[in-house]
């Protein structure tokens, strides 16, 4: 298959225009040795082929359409309303650049400015951005943030234990080369309270999730005022869709909300693209990373919206910009927006309370298998996602699910925590109907007795 | 006056919704009243509501799908539908990154052999799919070379040099890094200036990170001469693959000395760009840096009994730089990719490097009396002319801002910064003589006005759904969000 729509009269006119006689005659600069090397990649596809080979290796894969899926750990099986691939599908929007000329972008513009404004009502806090590439690399552009805004020279973090591993391990590969420190997650059992002893005047920022990795709410009460004591930044990573219901984080003092979109009705796409949203109080505005859409008038007095505060950028500043950061997520914020715009204020809400109402019969039913516990070490609320301590290793139960059940079992946290082997996350979101539900806790009870 | 499109929000009517949700069908349970939040400042729109007014917005965008979209280093090319497709399959679209890798063979398989395929077009020892965009692979791309020097004992290295034809976001990448940028200048051939890079490269270079095609779509002549100078510092040689587009099937970046480069899937492989991404930006590596790569990336292994069925799995690097971001990378942009170079094969992908570069000439030759080429010689996938003319105050911002009135997107201006009045011009191989015909006709009427009524450049554009915008006010009434109907009135009250 080939998108070239040169005929031989156009090549051949064309090459008279530039005075070569050949293609090959154009690639002189390029060192003789190196020159048309021969490589071997597998021999074209007409389209139909490709697609049938398409077809055949997403087939190789287990897909949450044909398997019940409990599986979460920072990324869900939510519905997505049929409108947000609706618009994805657009021509217009998704074979555009980055809208870097506004008169012929307003679409993107506009959607992007309503995407900032839904972000700030959701989140409670005064700005947003226009994305970041995900949950985890807008957290460590946080934690940038919170160096760069903190006084003086502070070269120290602190990171909550049940944030999300892969996004203590970002961060940790974004300030390898700072010398910042990134401590509070050596004893994976630290509580928020251990994590405000170690607040200090080299303190630049306290990082929690909440609802924490393992799904339980935080007791963040006197935290805020505890960190900003300290002269540090508060940054959180809430669950969107939690926000639906329970209360945002800059209603408790959050500094930056850094978070995962990817619930937003966004594919789970095994891993990405996602979308990292990132928003901060207005007194950060200039020191946050990622493009910014503002509204204006043009020069007939019509509103409309450009790319502004460029001057943080790194096509302005390079060297001196806040981040290096320049292709984003767009689309997938525009995907976001969508979502929102389509559930609404009563959408989402009824999205959350079904998370929760159908979490918590889960857990209550788990909870009364025998050898099975529900989250048993701590008492904290829970949002739509518990700990489950298992009679066998989480690998096996998970097998007999899949094998049995044709279920996607939960994660295992084993994995990241040595203190809790056999443990499983188990998340419920509105797309578990009670059905699946009995059915897990059957593929449960069967696993600990096989 | 226009009609401006109404916001979601000036939309919004109280008790409408988009979409339904079931009841619940399990008892409910206690909610904790402490946790729950107060008003929650959605927009109400029906589903109606939703779908006319993002197709309103979309109609205000100007796309590939829609017309010529010349935007030099953006490789602004088709992006073929059975990627879109694709990426949507069940298999590929609704599997969790977190599954077990036994039950999601079919992904790992294909991102397998696109970081295999990957290595073979750039000539690495190894991939690494985990970068979300060009510039996160850049950051990745110095982290691995700060790390490779560090590991060897070598901590003195700090400095990265880096052209002055350079993107922005090579010198910031540089910075999140925890490095400095010497900056050097080109040659009057547009070249990197030789004596200014031997006079650099010293024990404290780091690497050099050279675009190539640079970004004045110039082959670097003396690309031997380079290699040899930065590694016989004990300097590392960075690409930034931005450019890439000229040289599939052309050169290799691993032959040419290149240790490290990134690939743009997004302008390279045809992923589309979605208004500002999403991108994917892998990073391939010489085998000096294999260790290094950021990880998991995904491995194969054949179990022992004999059987010959691969087994797919995740694999992190000896002494890998760790994790870019969650999970494996932006899988979507993979499937696309993967689709593209299948329905290609290498001497498909080796075309459309052949014709970007005849495209991009043919341009050349027609617009140079009109607009002065400072470097002109035979160029690589774009060209960089200039806005400039005698007898006329209009400026490449104006030819830009006119090419609307004339239904095409203008080139990048005002980038290489080293170019006064730049414009910059990608057409790409999927763009048709015709078309390129027809712009170059615009273009050559655009110069003619530039004299003869200079005004109609300067308020231009005239056609467009709103006209120059005010991006002072913009950044002076810093206006980021629009405010709920309901909140504004109670804020009032």
């Amino acid at each position: 298959m080939t998108y070239i729509p040169h005929t031989d009269a156009d090549r051949t006119a064309m090459l008279e225009a530039i005075g070569v006689t050949q293609l090959e005659d154009l690639f002189g600069d390029v060192p003789e040795r190196a020159r048309f090397p021969k490589l071997d990649l597998p021999a074209a596809s007409t389209e139909m082929e490709a697609w049938w080979e398409m077809q055949g290796l997403s087939e190789a894969n287990a897909d949450v359409n044909h398997y019940a899926c409990f599986l979460g750990a920072g990324v869900y099986n939510h519905y997505s309303p049929h409108t947000v691939d609706y618009v994805l599908r657009r021509g217009e929007f998704y074979t555009a650049y980055t809208p870097y000329q506004p008169e012929i972008s307003q679409g993107t513009l506009q959607a992007m400015f309503e995407y900032q404004s839904m972000i700030c009502q959701l989140t409670g806090m005064e700005v947003s951005n226009a994305s970041h590439y995900d949950g985890a690399t807008s957290l460590a552009e946080g934690v940038l943030l919170a160096l760069n805004a903190v006084k003086g020279n502070r070269r120290k973090v602190i990171v909550s234990p049940a944030l999300n591993p892969q996004y203590r391990q970002v961060v940790r590969t974004y300030l390898q080369g700072t010398g910042v420190s990134v401590v509070g997650d050596e004893n994976l059992m630290a509580e928020i309270s251990d994590l405000k002893t170690l607040l200090d005047d080299q303190t630049a920022a306290l990082i929690i999730q909440n609802p924490n990795f393992l799904g339980q709410f935080e007791d963040v009460a006197g935290l805020a005022d505890a960190v900003h004591a300290a002269g540090a930044l508060f940054v959180v990573v809430p669950d969107p869709i939690s926000l639906g219901l329970f209360r945002p984080p800059g209603a408790y003092g959050a500094d930056v909300v850094a978070a995962e979109g990817q619930c937003l009705g966004i594919p789970l796409s095994f891993g990405g693209p996602y979308l990292g949203i990132f928003a901060t109080k207005n007194a950060y505005v200039r020191k946050m990373a990622g493009r910014l859409v503002g509204e204006t008038l043009d020069v007939d007095g019509n509103r409309g919206y450009v790319l502004t505060l460029s001057t943080r950028e790194q096509h302005i500043r390079r060297e001196k910009a806040t981040s290096n950061i320049c292709t984003n997520v767009g689309l997938i914020a525009l995907a976001a927006s969508v979502y929102l715009a389509t559930m609404g204020r009563c959408g989402l809400e009824q999205v959350a309370r079904l998370c929760y109402h159908k979490a918590h019969y889960a857990a209550g039913q788990i909870d009364k298998l025998r050898g099975y516990r529900v989250n048993p070490q701590a008492g904290k609320p829970f949002f739509k996602e518990f700990v489950v301590k298992c009679p066998r290793p989480v690998g096996e139960i998970n097998d007999v699910l899949f094998d049995e059940f044709d279920m996607i079992g939960g994660y295992d946290l084993g994995r990241d925590y040595p203190h809790l082997k056999n443990h499983m996350l188990i998340a419920v979101t509105e797309t578990n109907t009670r059905q699946e539900i009995d059915d897990l806790v059957e593929g449960l009870r069967q696993a600990a007795e096989a | 006056m226009k009609t401006p499109e109404p916001t979601v929000y000036d939309l919004s009517v109280p008790g409408r919704c988009g979409v339904d949700m079931p009841a619940p069908d399990v008892p409910l349970a206690e909610l904790p009243q402490d946790l729950l939040r107060g008003e929650l400042g959605l927009p109400e729109l029906s589903q109606l509501d939703v779908v006319r007014h993002y197709l309103h917005l979309s109609q205000l965008n100007y796309s590939i799908d829609g017309g010529f979209y010349p935007l030099g280093s953006c490789t602004m090319k088709y992006n073929p539908k059975i990627n879109e497709d694709a990426a949507r399959l069940a298999g590929f679209a609704f599997t969790h990154p977190l599954q077990d890798p036994l039950t999601a063979q079919g992904n790992l398989a294909l991102m397998y052999h696109l970081q295999e395929w990957l290595k073979e077009i750039g000539g690495f020892a190894g991939v690494s799919l985990q970068p979300a965009a060009g510039a996160h692979g850049e950051f990745a791309g110095i982290l691995m070379m700060r790390a490779y020097h560090r590991d060897r004992g070598d901590a003195k290295r700090t400095k990265i040099l880096i052209p002055d034809s350079a993107h922005g976001t090579n010198p910031a990448s540089t910075t999140m890094a925890g490095l400095s940028v010497q900056q050097l200048r080109s040659d009057r051939r547009g070249n990197i200036d030789l004596e200014a890079l031997r006079a650099a490269c010293d024990d404290t270079v780091v690497g050099l990170m050279l675009t190539n095609p640079n970004t004045l779509g110039l082959f670097e002549e003396h690309m031997e001469e380079v290699a040899r100078l930065v590694h016989g510092c004990g300097g590392l040689l960075y690409g930034d693959g931005a450019n890439m587009n000229a040289l599939v099937g052309i050169a290799r970046p691993g032959d040419l000395g290149f240790d490290v480069m990134h690939y743009n899937l997004h302008k390279t492989f045809s992923t589309p760009h979605g208004g500002g991404g999403p991108g994917a930006g892998p990073v391939g590596v010489s085998k000096r840096l294999v260790d290094y790569l950021p990880g998991p990336i995904v491995g194969v292994e054949y179990p022992e009994d004999g059987d010959d069925t691969p087994l797919y799995v995740e694999v992190m690097p000896e002494k890998s730089i760790g994790r870019m971001r969650a999970f494996l990378g932006n899988f979507g942009m993979f499937v696309r990719a993967y689709t593209y170079i299948r329905v290609h094969g290498a001497e498909g992908l080796r075309q459309n490097s052949l014709h970007a570069v005849l495209n991009a000439n043919y341009l050349r030759v027609k617009l140079r009396d009109k607009y002065p080429v400072p470097y002109d010689r035979i160029n690589m996938h774009e060209f960089v002319c200039q806005g400039k003319f005698e007898n006329s105050d209009a400026r490449a911002l104006d030819v830009s801002k006119r090419l609307m009135d004339y239904g095409f997107h203008p080139p990048t201006n005002y980038f290489p910064l080293i170019v006064p009045e730049a414009l910059m011009i990608e057409p790409t191989e999927t763009e048709s003589k015709q078309t390129l015909d027809a712009f170059v006709d615009a273009m050559r009427q655009i110069a003619d006005e530039a004299v003869r009524q200079p005004e109609l450049l300067h308020s231009a554009p005239h056609n467009t759904p709103v006209r120059r915008l005010d991006e002072v006010k913009a950044a002076r009434d810093l206006v980021l969000c629009c405010m709920p109907a309901s909140f504004a009135e109670q804020a009032m009250a």
